[in-house]
């Protein structure tokens, strides 16, 4: 007499696949590192010899204890401070004393073009909290990438990120992130 | 999973313009932040290198031995994450900037969430 192969019993393969779907669920981690990413510049040997660079060159940003800006004298706001940024670092031509100076430069992919010599000084208390600096260098990034964004329209016809990297590095060079960190001194409460 | 248990809270700001940390294994991380048993420790932030509490004097001798764990030619591309709690105050960060310039550690990154701050 014949008997019919055995049959596995299948039952429960179910349940085995959604325990190893969700145990992999728990172990992996998905957290991308992401952040703004800055270059801090080497300590200075003596502190007391200041760069000297133009006033008209420079856009002083202060922010006090109690997060409120100051932008060159004056009371700023975080909602108008990326349109500030960004008029001040637009290259003009021809030369007007209102805006930083002009140098023409020649970048690579695209010849002789001119770039604003103008810096950004940031400067802010111990007593300023870590979300407001984050947000003012993020407006900060904020205004440098639309420049680029521009130039990269105006000359390749596509934005930054869309280039090729040669072209991105081009840009890059023409519209450089000038912004400086004051040496930090002791001001206000901690 | 995740390396350090964290003593520090450490709530990220919100930012839009972000950049992805490539290389993982290049990337040595610095928590400031209040800590996460207050009983103990008090609410003012503290900073947590590795496993422990710190003081910003530590903070050399962090970047050094992070450096030494890595191999010679991947030295220089090392980048230092920043992880601070969002209220901290920019004092001890800043302390803490100091140092990492002191000791050579250019690249850093303000580790941030992306979002539109309201």
């Amino acid at each position: 007499m014949r008997r019919a192969a055995p049959e596995i019993n299948a039952g429960s393969m179910a349940d085995i696949a959604f325990l190893l779907l969700i145990f992999f669920l728990v172990t992996t981690t998905m957290d991308v590192d992401s952040g703004i990413t800055r270059r801090l510049p080497p300590p200075v040997e003596q502190p007391d010899v200041d760069i000297k660079v133009k006033e008209r060159n420079v856009l002083n940003i202060l922010v006090n204890k109690n997060n409120r800006l100051l932008v060159n004298g004056e009371p700023g706001d975080i909602k108008t401070l990326k349109e500030v940024v960004k008029d001040f670092m637009t290259p003009h031509f021809p030369d007007d004393p209102n805006f930083p100076e002009v140098e023409e430069k020649n970048v690579p992919l695209l010849g002789n073009i001119y770039a604003s010599k103008g810096v950004i000084s940031l400067k802010n208390d111990r007593g300023t909290s870590y979300d407001m600096y984050i947000k003012v260098q993020n407006e900060l990034a904020r205004a440098f990438n639309e420049i680029k964004d521009e130039l990269a329209q105006s000359k390749f016809g596509t934005k930054t990120d869309k280039l090729s990297d040669e072209k991105r590095e081009a840009i890059n060079e023409a519209v450089p992130v000038r912004v400086s960190e004051a040496e930090p001194e002791n001001i206000g409460d901690r | 999973m995740r390396e350090t248990s964290l003593r520090v809270k450490v709530k990220l700001p919100l930012a839009t313009e972000i950049q992805k940390l490539e290389k993982k294994s290049l990337v040595s991380y610095i928590y400031i932040g209040p800590p996460t048993n207050v009983a103990i420790y008090g609410t003012e932030s503290r900073i947590q290198l590795n496993d422990q509490y710190a003081r910003v004097a530590d903070v050399p001798e962090f970047v050094a031995s992070e450096r030494e764990a890595r191999n010679e030619a991947d030295r220089n591309l090392l980048t230092t994450s920043l992880k601070v709690h969002k209220d901290t105050k920019m004092g001890i960060v800043t302390d803490v900037k100091q140092e990492l310039r002191k000791a050579g550690a250019f690249k850093i990154n303000y580790s941030t969430l992306k979002g539109v701050n309201k």
